[in-house]
């Protein structure tokens, strides 16, 4: 009896999968790190959804590794990108350097959260984009929700990197939103070189909680100029099981 | 030049040599002629004055402000309320001006003041080729003014005169009622128009090849819906006008006219030519919330002053993949609502000094910059401006042991450098043998900074020796 049932289950379950809903059958980006994309659900950062990103420990204030991270990303998205943000200490030039070429990122200067709210929400239901960047501090259940449901109806990725004025701010991070996936990168030391100088940028990535997925920290380098991050040289010889916790439930 | 005033032949415009001579405008020719032997007398042409003033105004419709018109027989009235920050602020844009008609070899004064009546009295008495008079300050401006500069009728001025009134600012002490008795209601209308208390609406100019649809309404009209309603029926009828000409709109301009004569306006701006119905009236509609109905709107008019031809693209359609909705568009939306200097491409330019590394394009230029020092690592965060550190740090050229920033003690694991960057002697001249060594550093906490020290650490002509943290690196 059970066999049967198990079976009609999974017969179901393809059915309604094939049945052509979009938002079922999303397409992915994959990170190309078998280690984090069994994390992700179809194997992949989903396309047409929101994914926010902060910085840890002081990264928190400046964001630096959690810009370059989104960066990474939405460079591998291959389209033009629109990079909305309110403090203007972001350097143009290095963003290059994480894949995201001159040519490929327009650059929107909001005054205030909500106008760079509504530029990315404007952006997201355009379509013509295939990633819009946020920097904000604040991101309200609803306003995730809009930008959520705007980046569905377009495929378009949406990232939000927080950033806050001040470390305590920080915990606003654990308040849910609608966002796919959190994500969270901290400076780690680089490389040691074999002659004196500064090795290539590691992170801790923390896959803070998915939906309908795992989560787990990692080890990685930064991006390199394709926009692709890969497993710290010293981890990547070893087996998943020690490069990254045990798999949690998702909150 | 001679005119006629009356039955008399009088001078109505003289050059600079005829000034130095001392004839004056308003002298009699006669008299004149009698001044300098052999004066060359012409006959005015006002028709012509009259047509070349209008051109005139309709270029400054186009270029700087949808409301703009001939200001008497001998001037400009520009509202450039909301127009300015596209030429860098108001007297930015008052040099442009200045300068453009100089081009044209007109000789011009320019004032800028609250007040239509203020700036036409200080553009032809205030004396200054040009004035900007700050929000608020008009009194000040103008009350030390002669009674001529109040727009009256020329047997006022005299009357005026005689009573012993030499300034504006006199005038306008007196009490109202004695006055008025005198003089009739036009003399207080005139101050108070300069003073900015009384609104003076400025009808624009319509430039006779001007793309242009309007609609009356029986009943003023005030909900936003209405309003929304009728925005998209004249777009479509403009629309319609551009199609049949071959042409696209740069910018459009709709004016309301509310019933109590003020006239609210909106305009829209793109970076190519448009003629998408759906496209300007969505750029239009996204402004109607700027619009103050009033007691309502009785007149709606739609131009486009700024065409341009629009060819007939052949769109590319395949089977397997939906064609790309144009950016283009997207950009126009954004630009119109938050402004257009909020959006840019980040262009490269050939200088090693960070702050000078990127220029700001609009998102529909081509340009892909220097890529000069695309291969120099950079951090993703740059400080403007720099943020001074305490270092520990050996000299000449030994990268920071430690440093405290922000309150914070940072001891440094790992350095990078120096890259060495000299100041761009050919911009200024304080950059001269001036020297930024740069280093890479990587804190205990995995933190990597960007620091320099201002100076070669050796002589301290090409710098102070201090230290500064420029950026953070992923």
């Amino acid at each position: 009896m059970l066999p049967e049932i198990s079976a009609r289950f999974h017969e179901l379950k393809a059915q309604i999968e094939r049945s052509g809903d979009a938002r079922l059958a999303r397409s992915v980006l994959p990170f190309e790190v078998p280690v984090i994309d069994t994390m992700l659900p179809n194997g992949g950062l989903a396309y047409g959804a929101l994914h926010e990103i902060a910085g840890g420990a002081h990264g928190a204030i400046d964001g630096a590794a959690a810009i370059s991270f989104a960066a990474g990303i939405a460079a591998r998205t291959g389209g033009l990108v629109l990079w909305a943000y309110i403090q203007p200490d972001l350097f143009a030039p290095a963003l290059a350097l994480s894949g995201l070429a001159n040519d490929r990122v327009v650059f929107f200067e909001g005054g205030d959260e909500a106008s760079v709210l509504g530029c990315c929400e404007e952006a997201l239901r355009h379509g013509g984009l295939t990633a819009v960047v946020g920097e904000l501090s604040n991101l309200t259940r609803v306003a995730s929700q809009r930008l959520q449901m705007a980046a569905e109806t377009t495929g378009t990725i949406a990232l939000v990197v927080r950033r806050w004025r001040r470390q305590v701010d920080a915990r606003d991070f654990g308040t849910p939103t609608a966002a796919f996936t959190r994500w969270r990168v901290t400076a780690l030391n680089s490389e040691p070189l074999p002659v004196r100088g500064v090795g290539r940028s590691r992170w801790q990535l923390e896959l803070m909680r998915t939906r309908g997925g795992g989560s787990g920290d990692f080890e990685v380098e930064a991006c390199d100029e394709k926009g692709a991050i890969r497993l710290s040289a010293a981890l990547a010889d070893r087996s998943i099981e020690t490069g990254c916790r045990s798999i949690r439930a998702a909150s | 030049m001679q005119g006629m005033v009356g039955r008399r032949r009088v001078v109505t415009a003289v050059d600079g040599l005829a000034q130095q001579k001392g004839i004056r405008v308003g002298m009699p020719v006669a008299k004149a002629q009698i001044l300098i032997e052999g004066l060359e007398v012409r006959e005015a042409d006002p028709k012509a004055d009259d047509a070349a003033l209008g051109r005139l105004s309709v270029w400054a419709l186009r270029h700087y402000s949808p409301l703009a018109a001939p200001d008497g027989l001998d001037g400009l009235v520009i509202d450039v309320t909301g127009a300015a920050h596209l030429y860098g602020g108001e007297a930015g844009l008052v040099t442009h001006v200045l300068t453009q008609l100089e081009d044209r070899q007109i000789t011009a004064y320019a004032a800028l003041a609250d007040s239509w009546g203020a700036a036409h009295a200080l553009a032809r008495f205030g004396g200054k080729s040009s004035v900007i008079v700050a929000t608020g300050k008009t009194a000040a401006y103008i009350k030390d003014l002669p009674p001529e500069a109040l727009r009256l009728p020329p047997d006022m001025v005299e009357e005026l005169k005689l009573m012993g009134f030499d300034t504006i600012g006199e005038i306008a002490a007196q009490p109202r009622a004695p006055l008025t008795l005198r003089f009739g209601p036009e003399l207080w209308r005139r101050i108070d128009m300069a003073f900015g208390r009384t609104p003076e609406p400025i009808e624009p100019v319509e430039a006779p090849e001007l793309i242009s649809v309007s609609r009356l309404f029986a009943e003023p009209i005030g909900a936003a819906e209405t309003i929304e309603k009728y925005t998209r029926r004249l777009t479509e009828a403009i629309c319609l006008k551009l199609e049949n000409s071959g042409l696209g709109a740069r910018r459009l301009d709709m004016h309301y006219v509310r019933v109590d004569n003020r006239i609210e306006t909106i305009s829209v701006a793109t970076a190519r030519p448009v003629r998408d119905v759906k496209r300007l009236s969505r750029l239009l509609c996204d402004k109607i919330d700027t619009v103050a109905p009033g007691f309502g709107i009785e007149k709606m008019v739609l131009s486009a002053p700024l065409v341009e031809t629009l060819s007939v693209d052949q769109v590319t359609a395949s089977f397997s993949a939906p064609a790309k909705p144009d950016v283009a568009e997207l950009w126009d939306t954004l630009s119109n609502r938050y402004g257009p200097e909020r959006l840019y491409r980040a262009v490269p330019m050939a200088s090693d000094i960070p702050e000078r590394a990127v220029k700001r394009m609009p998102p529909t230029s081509q340009d892909r910059g220097s890529l000069r020092s695309s291969q120099y690592r950079r951090p993703p965060r740059l400080f403007r401006p720099p943020e001074p550190v305490q270092t520990l740090a050996a000299l000449p050229d030994h990268p920071p042991r430690a440093f405290n920033w922000r309150g914070q003690r940072y001891s440094v694991v790992c350095a990078d450098g120096p890259e060495r960057i000299k100041g761009e002697w050919w911009r200024t001249e304080g950059e001269a043998g001036k020297v930024r060594d740069y280093y890479i550093l990587e804190a205990e906490s995995g933190e990597r900074f960007w620091v320099f020290r201002a100076g070669d650490g050796v002589n301290s002509d090409t710098g102070s020796l201090n230290w500064y943290l420029h950026g953070k690196f992923d």
